[in-house]
């Protein structure tokens, strides 16, 4: 009886460990909310039809602290992560990162050959280009009603547009915000906080704000922030603003003057349990087609020319994406183009002057 | 004999205790013991570049080390970067002399396989920070073994090159500002956790059983809920369009424009740290109030006392060493208190564990040790004082 019971179990067991995903699994971090929602249905999902190999999601809010314990404690569960460009940097620089230099790149649908077909510095040495997003402004249009706000400097006018505001609780990009609402053309915002009058400069501004300023830390929190009226503008990505607008029909708006844009990044966590499978997702996430896939979904750009082509409209509102998006020339006329390298040069030290300021 | 069976009688009831031993080495111990390593010891700079330290250490830091430096250094980060450890090393001197990072791996890969008689020259066309004293200073500095630079940072200060020690500028003081915050919450806490506290352990030491029990549910209940879920719960309460606001519109306390910032500041962490930590207070005076005889209370009435005499001098007294006990928990504890402010706390509202989190999150172990090991300190200076002025054999847990 006993031997039955146990052989029973090891029956179940063995059914189902091999048969599900004869393929083996993957497990991908993402930053959740919509942005998660729109990779997950646009290539994770698709990825697993094509190759039979389970994908495990996790949910994250940026930093490379949960890597770097999982790498320095020898147990990883993650395999593949959608990162920030300067953890990117900072990551593969500490050893955290699988190096991609091996893996092979699909080409565009017209033969185009990866390396010309990618945006530039889309990649990095571990780092595979994913999308290009946008920290915007966004406001409830219900708190301004006549005269709404259209510049970064109305961000910081607090008595024309008074109300709570909200800002992620880093330096990166309020510091940027702070010099460009001050008047400092966008080329020379990085030259000016590579100097310590520049730094101060942008301290200086942002405590115009700063009783005012309700700090946020997951991308989810701003469109919630805004909707519960907790603050009244707030900075925020654009994507998730773009869902909220559209998808659940709140009366935000984007301010897309002085946005700060930045590439987000798939890495491989070094000692990774699935290797070839992230190498395969990898490789998949790199068509040009995946990457239209999320951008039809979320409105953030894809990094592969052949891909902006193939961007068309929403797949559930049918609304036409492109003018939504970042790289949209509508949304350019005024913008910031986020520097990795400058940031993984200088946060240690910024960091330190923002938790100083932060304290004060 | 009776001096071999002493002993025998004493070691038995050691050896059980033995696991506890064991226990407290290695759960305790010897993490602080690592910590107190931590916060003065780095090899990892020293490690990776054995020879240019070696040379570096004899550098008197005026002038631009010789060639014979560069030489060293240029052929240790060559192997470094073909290792793929040279990034680290990289971000550790970045961190003494900020904006330094990309000229490593940038060298690294133009001067392999250089055949060259002047490295200085060399080097300097690659990138013109090899000719900035600063970063020298910066290599030699962050390639220490040991040093104390963790624990002058954690106090605001910082090192001169000429060894002189002085207040950092202003613009990056920190740590100080939150030692005294620190304080002065858990101190904050610990008084209104007493005033609502002692009412309570008073009621439920003195009502009926059935109606005791009750109250005592109440305070354990909450007790028994995740940290996480009631701080969540204090955003619902607190927040601007929050229950506790839209209550006082509602009643026309306050206009609809004007509703009260309860959260996101540092009265959120008082109510939030107030909440959690209210039964450390009241569990252990009700345990001392209920064996409190009311007899006593009776005398000292027939004796001519009235309450509040009663009260003050027969009563209060006696339920001291609950109440010490009692409040020394509730200190310690928001002294090490980090989910609760970093949830509800805003920015005036954190507190120095939060800074300690934050330098683990970003590996910066040796910072968050050190700033550790002060409020170990602190918390033992205490401890003490407590004591001469308590005394810590006088507390009663139950």
């Amino acid at each position: 009886m006993k031997r039955n019971i146990f052989g029973s179990f090891a029956f179940i067991f063995v059914v189902f460990s091999t048969n599900l995903y004869a393929e083996g699994e993957l497990t991908i971090v993402s930053w959740g909310g919509s942005y998660a929602k729109a990779s997950i249905d646009g290539i994770f999902k698709p990825f697993e039809e094509e190759t039979g190999i389970k994908v495990n999601v996790e949910d994250y809010n940026g930093g490379l602290a949960q890597i770097r314990a999982q790498v320095d404690t020898g147990n990883v569960h993650w395999d593949v992560v959608d990162v920030e460009s300067q953890d990117d940097l900072i990551g593969c620089d500490e050893g955290l990162l699988e190096f991609l230099d091996d893996l092979e790149l699909p080409d565009a649908p017209d033969g185009t050959p990866a390396e010309e077909d990618f945006f530039e510095d889309a990649n990095s040495d571990c780092g595979l280009g994913n999308i290009v997003w946008a920290t915007v402004i966004a406001y409830n249009s219900t708190a301004f009603e006549s005269d709404p706000p259209s510049t970064m400097s109305d961000f910081f006018d607090l008595e024309k547009y008074p109300g709570k505001r909200g800002m992620r609780r880093t330096p990166e990009v309020n510091l940027e915000f702070a010099l460009m609402a001050d008047g400092v053309p966008p080329a020379d915002v990085y030259d000016l906080l590579s100097t310590d009058e520049g730094i101060d400069r942008a301290f200086k501004k942002l405590d115009t704000i700063k009783d005012s300023i309700l700090f946020w830390q997951a991308g989810a929190q701003p469109p919630q922030l805004l909707a519960d009226k907790e603050v009244a503008m707030t900075t925020a990505y654009n994507g998730r603003i773009f869902n909220a607008i559209n998808l659940e029909k709140q009366p935000f708006v984007i301010v897309w003057d002085a946005h700060v844009r930045d590439f987000g990044q798939w890495v491989i966590v070094a000692g990774a349990p699935n290797l070839e499978n992230a190498k395969k997702f990898l490789q998949y996430a790199a068509r040009s087609s995946s990457m239209a896939e999320v951008s039809n979904r979320i409105s953030y750009g894809p990094l592969r020319h052949s891909a902006w082509e193939l961007v068309g409209k929403h797949v559930d509102t049918n609304i036409d994406m492109k003018p939504h998006m970042p790289t949209d020339p509508e949304n350019s006329k005024n913008f910031l183009v986020n520097d990795a390298e400058w940031w993984a040069e200088h946060r240690d030290d910024l960091v330190f002057r923002f938790n100083a300021w932060l304290n004060r | 004999m009776a001096a071999k069976h002493g002993i025998k009688s004493r070691i038995r009831p050691i050896s059980l205790a033995l696991p506890l031993v064991a226990f407290i080495a290695i759960t305790f111990l010897m993490p602080l013991g690592n910590m107190i390593k931590e916060s003065v010891y780095d090899a990892e700079v020293a490690d990776a570049l054995p020879n240019t330290m070696r040379l570096l250490n004899n550098w008197d830091g005026v002038e631009l080390p010789t060639e014979e430096v560069f030489r060293a250094l240029a052929e240790e980060i060559v192997v470094l970067q073909e290792n793929r450890t040279l990034g680290k090393i990289g971000l550790r001197v970045n961190r003494v002399v900020s904006g330094t990072r990309s000229v490593w791996g940038k060298t690294a890969r133009r001067v392999k396989g250089i055949e060259t008689d002047d490295m200085i020259t060399t080097m300097v066309e690659i990138d013109d920070r090899w000719s900035d004293l600063m970063l020298w200073q910066g290599i030699k500095k962050a390639g220490q073994r040991y040093s104390a630079k963790n624990y002058l940072q954690a106090v605001d200060l910082t090192r001169g090159e000429d060894g002189s020690i002085s207040r950092i500028d202003e613009g990056r003081r920190v740590y100080n500002t939150l030692y005294v915050r620190t304080l002065y919450v858990a101190t904050v806490v610990t008084l209104l956790c007493l005033v609502i506290g002692y009412p309570i352990a008073y009621a439920i030491a003195h009502t009926p059983p059935t109606l005791s029990k009750i109250l005592l549910l109440c305070v354990l209940v909450p007790f028994w809920t995740s940290l996480l879920a009631r701080a969540t719960s204090w955003i619902v309460l607190l927040q601007s369009q929050g229950v506790i606001n839209d209550f006082l519109v509602w009643i026309r306390i306050i206009p609809d424009d004007g509703r009260l910032s309860l959260i996101y500041n540092m009265t959120g962490t008082l109510i939030a740290m107030t909440q959690n930590l209210l039964p450390f207070v009241v569990l252990p005076t009700y345990a001392v109030l209920s064996s409190i005889p009311p007899t006593y209370m009776r005398a000292a009435a027939s004796l001519g006392a009235n309450p509040v005499q009663a009260f003050l001098r027969v009563y209060w007294p006696q339920s001291l060493p609950g109440v010490a006990s009692g409040c020394l928990l509730v200190f310690i504890l928001s002294i090490g208190f980090f989910i609760t402010p970093a949830i509800v706390g805003g920015t005036d509202g954190q507190l120095i564990s939060n800074m300690i989190a934050y330098h683990i999150d970003t590996n910066h172990w040796g910072l968050a040790a050190a700033i550790s090991v002060i409020v170990l300190l602190s918390v033992l200076i205490l401890y003490v004082v407590f004591d001469r002025w308590v005394g810590v054999d006088k507390l009663k847990l139950s």
